[in-house]
């Protein structure tokens, strides 16, 4: 089955980085592993397209099952369907662009790449997993090797923010276990299981869903920068390298936002409805508060780790109005965010291998040295800002016309809140291209500041192809998240 | 042809332009872009024109009056089965008439641009975000879906933005792009709502769907509709979207980012901040206006802060000097004229003056308004300065920008038999059945026009001998022939029986001039250009001691009574240093406080526990006893 397939190229992957003697090699066996694995996801694609258009719905397909641990009913299961699929790309496409961007990275580049491979394996194996544990493995295997990264290749305060990001992620998967294993005891009649499927179907007691529905929930918001835990998050992109950064904010965060939907939304569909409205409240809060901080913010990544927490609100929001169109928006939403994120932080990086520097007010008329990071930086911001025609757009009309169809007054309000984060969105945005890139050129230590070599153009281009096609050809993106929005369970959408 | 051929190459061409150009032209080949853009515009309007030609005379009027087709209509982003942003296309004379006014500007603005941008470095650049510009325009007066409009409205947005920031490395252009971008951006939050809001209430988003669901809820337009502040559910969304007009429109309170707008080149002030963009807001009621009129609050709303608006920006006009923010300002007050008309459209009787008035003054005002930024250009490109104190004597240098000039001037003033006259009297006398003081307004309004325009014109073509300095002869002729064709249009577009092809009903409203009614507004626009004649046909003292005279009411208006420090106050001191950096603080000291608190409890509790594990045999042994003891106890207490 080609499913396995997603997991066995990583693992090729990291052997053949493991067993290579010259270190010229490695940055191409990288790029080509990733390269390989993106067309594994097409293949799994094309297959999958093929199995649900004979189902004709969105259900989990080319499942693979196989008992792993019998005493715990751990299974080694997994499948993919149209939600896992949209993620598989955009994980293969943002690894592809953070290799290509670290092309020039030169300490302890073996390792280097290893643990970035390692960390896509454990976001596959995630995005891909039906069985819970296995789910919750690969979900440590996404977390715990950010360490080594952030404290070997970062930069700043590196040990106290690698420290701050693992512990509260680790703390947060703390939370999980404890609601998985709550979801393993109090099966109805004394069942047993793993199998997320089978759970759904068998749906546990609305008090066991009570209870157990803000141990997951939490554990997976922390993941999606939910306020007020969301200070991993600023402190952690920043000290990252640009590679680190990207895959951070374009998969990590996304990993929480895929468990909810897949995990909560699945097993405990009545609890999200008796949630539904604190979820809302966070989000909102987390949308215009995210918002603010970034205004004031003096630090390019700084800038944009605070803008991711806004704009991961919009998927917390479209996840908490419980419409299909609002969840869809999520979903979309943690796609647009995934690339024009990794996009920005590329950029960044671009830019401070240049400047040296990340400080805004430090920087000025950058286009005129480099016109090419300059228009992918621009194109970013657009995103951010919500651009027709770029995926920001599509993504938070969809979440909030979704929202809209809540006919109750204060969830409208908190769609109105967040609909204002548009406006300073822009703020914040204009302000980084006005001053940085715009204005009078400033003197900086290289003499003449080069524009992208070849690797960071394919980089930049890699990505931006994606927000363009999130932006104008959305319909592409919906065939495979509507129908598996729609295949939850229908107890959701009242 | 077929409308739908003909709709996807008027869209399609300028945006290949914008493609071709970005991609495959860079800074060797970008001399080839201007040809390249201003070919495919001529191309463009050749198209708008058969499609005009095609629609009011080749089909003609249905039942006495002209039909509305929907000649694509293509899903693009389905929600629901309801609910889609399509990719859908409105063909009806507002459409139509608004495709030939952004087709044909465009162009002239073009052929202009090929001589004014000579020798620019990012030649390219400029001539691909016209072209951006130019399709985004014609998307939005095509659009058949609300949303539609609106992502077309955000590129207008964006494209404005771009061209405004054209010279990036001038902090005072990037500014004024970054103010323009917000303010409207800050309208669109509105508009946005008032989207979501009617979306919901007609439960589609097509144009036509929506109007159509919404005359069909009696209810709701008799303001029975869920309300909140006292207001219905109607009210609220076609306010919210007049908000968003507004600001497209510059209409006063939002009016502050079009005079900054002058900071980009001028021939894009004259299609963008004058002709096309601009008038957006007042497209959109337009095309909405089926639903305004349902409410006369809304409506009522509208008419004053159009004539406010008109009678603001004129006095504003009289003081300032810079040549393109004088014409800003008059561009701002024009479109308050244009508002005015649609708040007063009178449906009571049926006849629907207003409207058609304020179709007619966007077309009219569209050509003489773009003659005078061309003309503007002209005079720019050979002197070199925006103030008009430094010119003075250009008529025998530059003789077909003064002509045209001239004829612009009058235009604008209500003189006939110059084509704002005819579209100004029209919205004077819907005013003047509908609220007189309205109309008192505009009256006064145009007596103030007449009076600041041609202080502009004496200013810069009489006042004072010739310069030495501006030896420089009027441009070449691709500057003169965009200009003489302009004022051509000038004179004879007054002549168009408009009501004919335009009204609300699609009805034929003849627009008649009386006589008797039009005496007062044109003696009092001449009475405006004889005071204008009196301070500024020759240099003299007069004005400077009318300025004195006047004191600090002068030095307020001039500054444009202070509304840009009050947007300052509130957004810089305000918004971010209060808010911004307060939520900052919170989040470092607060919310992550806790997070660091949290961790130092654990470290203090672990450096309180560590002492037990000392490696002393004897404290061990002390532990032991003691928890023996406890055992002890425990055990005996039970016992």
């Amino acid at each position: 089955m080609i499913v396995n397939f997603l997991l066995i190229v990583p693992l090729l992957t990291v052997l053949t980085l493991l067993l290579v003697k010259n270190e010229q090699y490695i940055k191409p066996i990288a790029l080509v592993g990733s390269f390989v694995q993106l067309l594994v996801i097409i293949g799994t694609l094309i297959q999958y397209l093929g199995a649900a258009s004979l189902k004709n719905n969105g259900a989990m397909l080319l499942q693979t099952d196989v008992n792993w641990f019998a005493p715990l009913h751990i299974h080694y299961h997994i499948g993919v369907d149209g939600i896992s699929m949209v993620m598989l790309l955009l994980t293969a496409l943002i690894v592809i662009a953070a290799i290509l961007v670290s092309w020039k990275e030169a300490f302890l580049q073996k390792e280097f790449f290893i643990l970035l491979i390692l960390l896509s394996f454990g976001a596959y194996g995630f995005f891909i997993a039906i069985d819970l544990f296995l789910m919750f493995f690969f979900l440590e295997i996404a977390v715990v090797p950010k360490f080594l990264l952030i404290l070997i290749w970062g930069s700043g305060k590196k040990a106290y923010s690698a420290t701050k990001l693992v512990l509260m992620l680790i703390g947060a998967s703390a939370l999980l276990f404890m609601g998985i294993v709550g979801i393993y005891y109090n099966q109805p009649n004394g069942l047993q299981s793993l199998n997320m499927l089978q759970i759904a179907q068998m749906q546990l007691p609305y008090h066991v869903q009570l209870t157990f529905f803000p141990f997951l929930f939490i554990g997976f918001g922390v993941f999606t920068a939910l306020f007020p835990f969301h200070t991993w998050v600023p402190d952690g992109h920043p000290a990252a390298p640009t590679a680190g950064s990207m895959f951070l904010a374009g998969i990590s965060m996304k990993l929480g936002g895929y468990g909810l939907l897949r995990l909560v939304m699945l097993l405990m569909p009545a609890a999200a409805q008796f949630y539904a409205p604190y979820i809302i409240l966070l989000a909102a809060i987390g949308i215009l508060y995210g918002a603010f901080a970034t205004m004031v913010q003096k630090d390019l990544k700084y800038m944009n780790a605070y803008s991711s927490i806004s704009h991961c609100g919009f998927v917390l929001l479209g996840i908490g109005m419980l419409t299909p169109v609002a969840l869809t928006g999520a979903v979309l939403q943690m796609v647009s965010h995934g690339l024009m994120t990794a996009l920005f932080f590329a950029a960044i990086g671009m830019i401070y291998s240049r400047t040296h520097t990340r400080i805004i007010e430090e920087m000025g008329g950058l286009l005129v040295y480099m016109p090419f990071i300059s228009g992918v930086f621009i194109l970013a911001g657009l995103a951010s800002l919500g651009l027709p025609g770029l995926s920001g757009f599509t993504a938070e009309m969809t979440v909030l016309v979704g929202s809209w169809q809540q006919p109750v007054t204060a969830y409208r309000v908190a769609t109105i809140v967040a609909a204002a984060s548009i406006v300073i969105t822009a703020v914040y945005v204009l302000r980084a291209i006005g001053t940085v890139l715009m204005g009078k050129g400033k003197i900086y230590s290289d003499d003449t500041p080069t524009d992208a070599r070849w690797y960071e153009k394919w980089a930049g281009i890699i990505l931006v192809l994606g927000i363009l096609v999130v932006g104008i050809m959305p319909f592409l993106l919906l065939k495979l998240i509507s129908p598996s929005i729609l295949y939850l369970p229908q107890s959701i959408f009242k | 042809m077929n409308e739908g051929l003909i709709v996807t190459f008027l869209l399609c061409l300028p945006l290949s332009a914008f493609v071709v150009i970005r991609l495959f032209t860079g800074r060797r080949w970008q001399i080839f872009s201007g040809y390249l853009s201003t070919l495919v515009l001529a191309l463009t309007t050749f198209f708008a024109f058969i499609m005009a030609w095609q629609y009011f005379f080749v089909y003609g009027k249905m039942d006495g009056a002209y039909a509305l087709f929907v000649p694509i209509d293509m899903n693009w982003l389905v929600f629901t089965n309801d609910l889609s942003i399509n990719f859908s296309i409105i063909i009806d004379s507002i459409s139509v008439m608004m495709l030939l006014v952004v087709s044909f500007i465009s162009l002239m603005v073009h052929v202009f641009s090929l001589a004014y941008m000579k020798g620019e470095q990012r030649y390219g650049y400029y001539f691909a975000y016209l072209s951006l510009f130019t399709f985004a325009m014609l998307g939005l007066v095509l659009s058949g879906n609300l949303f539609e409009l609106f992502m077309f409205w955000e590129l207008v947005g964006i494209s404005s933005y771009l061209l405004i920031g054209f010279y990036y490395t001038k902090p005072s252009a990037v500014a004024a792009a970054k103010k323009a971008f917000l303010v409207t951006r800050f309208a669109d939050f509105g508009f946005l709502i008032g989207i979501l809001m009617l979306g919901g209430v007609a439960n589609n988003f097509d144009i036509v769907q929506m109007i159509r669901s919404i005359a069909q809820q009696q209810a709701l337009w008799e303001g029975a509709g869920t309300s909140f502040l006292g207001m219905s559910v109607l009210t609220w969304a076609c306010l919210l979207l007049f908000m968003g007009a507004a600001g497209k429109s510059a209409m006063f309170p939002l009016h502050i980012w079009l005079p900054d707008a002058m900071e980009g080149p001028t021939p894009v002030s004259a299609l963008i901040h004058a002709a096309t963009m601009v008038v957006a807001g007042v497209y959109l009621i337009a095309r909405f206006f089926p639903v305004f009129q349902m409410d006369a609050t809304v409506l009522y709303v509208i008419a004053i802060v159009g004539a406010g608006t008109a009678l603001f920006a004129a006095i504003i006009a009289c003081t300032q000097a810079d040549i393109k923010r004088v014409l800003a300002f008059s561009t701002i007050s024009q479109i308050g004229y244009m508002m005015l008309a649609l708040g007063v459209d009178d449906s009571l009787n049926g006849l629907h003056e207003g409207y058609t008035a304020a179709m007619f003054h966007l077309f009219t005002h569209a050509f003489f308004k773009s003659l005078l930024f061309l003309g503007a250009g002209a005079i720019i490109h050979t002197v070199h300065t925006n103030d008009m104190h430094e010119m003075g004597g250009l008529r025998k240098q530059m003789p077909v920008t003064h002509i045209s000039f001239l004829i612009a001037c009058l235009a604008i003033s209500g003189i006939p038999p110059f084509s704002g006259f005819f579209s100004k009297e029209a919205i004077l006398s819907a005013a003047y059945s509908n609220h007189k003081w309205l109309y008192a307004i505009g009256v006064v309004t145009a007596a103030i026009t007449a009076f600041y325009m041609f202080r502009l014109y004496f200013s810069i073509f009489w006042n004072k001998p010739l310069s030495p300095v501006f030896i420089k002869k009027e441009g070449s002729w691709l500057i003169r022939i965009p200009l003489i064709i302009l004022a051509v249009l000038v004179l004879i577009t007054g002549f168009i029986p408009f009501g004919n092809f335009i009204s609300a009903n699609g009805k034929p409203l003849p627009l008649e001039v009386h006589f008797g009614f039009s005496v007062i507004p044109v003696s009092l626009s001449v009475l405006g250009i004889f005071y204008a004649a009196v301070l500024y046909y020759q240099q003299n003292n007069l004005p400077a001691l009318l300025e004195k005279s006047f004191g600090w009411f002068y030095i307020t208006i001039r500054q444009k009574f202070y509304i840009d420090e009050v947007y300052l106050f509130i957004t810089h001191k305000i918004v971010f240093n209060v808010i911004g950096n307060t939520t900052a603080w919170i989040d470092k000291n607060i919310v992550d406080g806790l997070v660091n608190w949290s961790a130092g409890i654990t470290y203090q509790f672990s450096v309180l526990i560590k002492k037990v594990q000392s490696g002393k045999i004897q404290q061990y042994v002390l532990y032991f006893l003691l928890g023996v003891l406890c055992l002890l106890a425990v055990v005996l207490y039970n016992n």
